[in-house]
């Protein structure tokens, strides 16, 4: 079995801990959607703010266990001031990353890095987990979607 | 007294080891362990004696019928129903449950009839009525709870009032709660309304007696009380399944058909559509014959003894960094601990406990309505069955200590 340091490892544990970018946006302008983990309860509320084609701000608020919640944190810091395209690019990416879909690569687009995001690279090993680590995406590419860009 | 020693013996899985340490299984109320008597039942039968039941004139056949029907009666003998005939063999406790709420809906209900059920009742026991609700215009109450875990009961003459339907379970699969089952059943029919008890979590655990618990329908799954899943039972008073429509129609459920229209097999064939799960049937009478053999009474009484230790090692191990949920008398509730870990995740907790092996439950437990009371979207919970021992509380306590190291306290 694979060890618990693959799985918790302190970038984790510290957006864990300090999560960044909780709380709300008004809405309107902001598009809200609320993401749920069936199997476990979780539940995310995600805010997104679009200007000029550019992810502007994104908040999230819910509960949930250290894996769901410090992805959603990592997420924000990753999107936040990307173009949708990029935005979009970036879910792909991770989504692959955690064996869910495969990299469809846009030749148009460079992905942006994944930075602190590769941290979580150690969930795929739990599979039970890959689920709370992908919540925040989902919510993130449905709150895209609902926006209507 | 409960011999753990002979009885762990019997269960192949709990002789198991991962990475060279042994499985500490307290998962027992999402579903037990497996003895070799149940396990060999099912083989030999498949084997030696495997053949269709009801339909065909040959010896085998007319074999595996009388066993089908002798695990049917080990169950009433165990529930002490008045007819083998009242037990309908069901695929789970969720079924049984459908069966009668979607059945007495449809045929018995009509829109603005109230149906009562509690704030602590599994999904198996509100969705389906939410369903009728919704096709049928029935009016649902629930009964509250009170803040130590028990139902509340102030207002039940109220609610009942009216009523024709209350539903309930006998305990709860989250707080553990054992509720007063005959006070509820007799308020049901002083208000004229029939009394259905989800019994899951209370049948494998203690005895059971249908007679003076003064149900009319009870509802149980063999998979948590020793026996393979795939089958569970619905007991019923005859006068209550003669008037139940079946849920599912064809082979083995009707008396005759034309092309115009068909008439039904006397209860419980009526309720028993189809090939039924005949080798589960079989697994589910040897599941019996071991639990009797041991005594429910024996087991109550381990699990008493095994919940107390449990709850005074928790508390005293790890003081105001628990919070166990439900009742803390060990009379008032069954060997299922639902607890939060300081501030963490209990998926998180039970991550850092399944690397020592320790099986717990981390979730909603199917109660999503009780988890919104209780203000939490997840709980840890460890439950405890027959074959549980204190060393395995003791592992439970040494796993979360271990979580203190991975979350920084
Ligand atoms: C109280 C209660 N009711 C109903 C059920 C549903 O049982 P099954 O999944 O076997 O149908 C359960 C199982 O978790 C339960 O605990």
């Amino acid at each position: 079995m694979p060890g618990l340091e693959d799985l918790y490892r302190e970038i984790i544990l510290d957006h864990y801990r300090n999560p960044r970018n909780r709380g709300e946006i008004e809405s309107p302008p902001a598009t809200i959607v609320e993401g749920h983990n069936p199997l476990c309860g979780d539940e995310i509320t995600l805010h997104l703010l679009i200007a000029d084609g550019v992810v502007s701000d994104v908040k999230t608020a819910g509960q949930g266990c250290s894996i769901s919640q410090s992805s959603a944190s990592m997420m924000t810091q990753a999107v936040i001031g990307r173009p949708v395209n990029e935005a979009r690019a970036i879910i792909h990416r991770f989504k692959h990353m955690m064996s869910i879909e495969d990299h469809v690569h846009d030749e148009h687009l460079e992905s942006p890095p994944l930075g602190d995001l590769e941290a979580l690279q150690g969930v795929v090993k739990f599979p039970v987990r890959i689920k709370c680590a992908v919540l925040a995406w989902n919510t993130l590419a449905q709150a895209l979607d609902e926006s209507g860009v | 007294m409960i011999n753990l020693e002979t009885i762990r013996k019997d269960f192949p899985f709990l002789e198991r080891s991962i990475d060279g340490r042994r499985v500490i299984y307290l998962d027992s109320a999402n579903t037990s362990q497996k003895p070799n008597q149940v396990i060999d039942a099912m083989s030999a039968f498949m084997r030696d004696a495997y053949a269709p039941i009801n339909r065909s004139a040959y010896r085998m056949a007319a074999a595996a019928t009388d066993a089908y029907e002798g695990a049917r009666a080990k169950i009433a003998t165990f529930v002490n129903a008045p007819s083998a005939d009242e037990v309908v063999f069901s695929r789970n406790a969720t079924e049984a449950l459908n069966l009668f709420a979607q059945g007495w809906s449809r045929a018995r209900l009509s829109p603005g009839d109230a149906v009562v059920l509690t704030h602590m009742e599994h999904h198996a026991n509100v969705v389906p009525w939410q369903m009728m609700a919704a096709e049928r215009g029935i009016e649902l109450r629930w009964i509250p709870l009170t803040d130590d875990g028990h139902l509340d009961l102030t207002d039940l003459d109220r609610l009942l009032d009216g009523a024709k339907v209350l539903s309930f379970t006998a305990m709860s699969n989250v707080l553990g709660t054992l509720n007063p089952v005959r006070l509820l059943c007799d308020a049901a029919h002083q208000a004229g309304a029939i009394a259905m008890v989800d019994a899951c979590q209370s049948v494998p655990h203690s005895v059971t007696d249908v007679v003076a618990m003064g149900a009319d329908l009870c509802a149980f799954s063999a998979h948590k009380m020793l026996g393979p899943s795939g089958i569970g039972a619905l007991w019923g008073r005859s006068e209550i399944l003669e008037a139940l429509p079946p849920l599912l129609g064809g082979g083995n459920m009707i008396d005759d058909v034309r092309l115009d229209r068909f008439t039904c097999a006397p209860v419980p064939a009526k309720f028993e559509a189809g090939t039924p799960a005949i080798v589960e049937a079989i697994g589910f009478g040897a599941a019996i014959d071991y639990l009797s053999s041991i005594g429910m009474a024996e087991i109550r009484r381990h699990e008493m003894d095994l919940t107390r230790y449990a709850l005074d090692s928790l508390t005293e191990r790890f003081g105001s960094d628990i919070t166990i949920h439900g009742p803390a008398n060990v009379e008032e509730r069954g060997g299922v601990i639902s607890f939060a870990f300081r501030d963490l995740h209990p998926h998180d907790v039970s991550q850092v406990l399944d690397e020592k092996n320790v099986c717990v439950r981390a979730g909603h437990h199917c109660a999503k309505p009780l988890m919104r009371q209780m203000g939490a979207n997840a709980t840890v919970r460890a439950s405890m069955y027959l074959y549980n021992d204190r060393s395995d509380v003791d592992a439970l306590c040494e796993g979360l200590a271990g979580a203190n190291d991975i979350f920084g306290f």
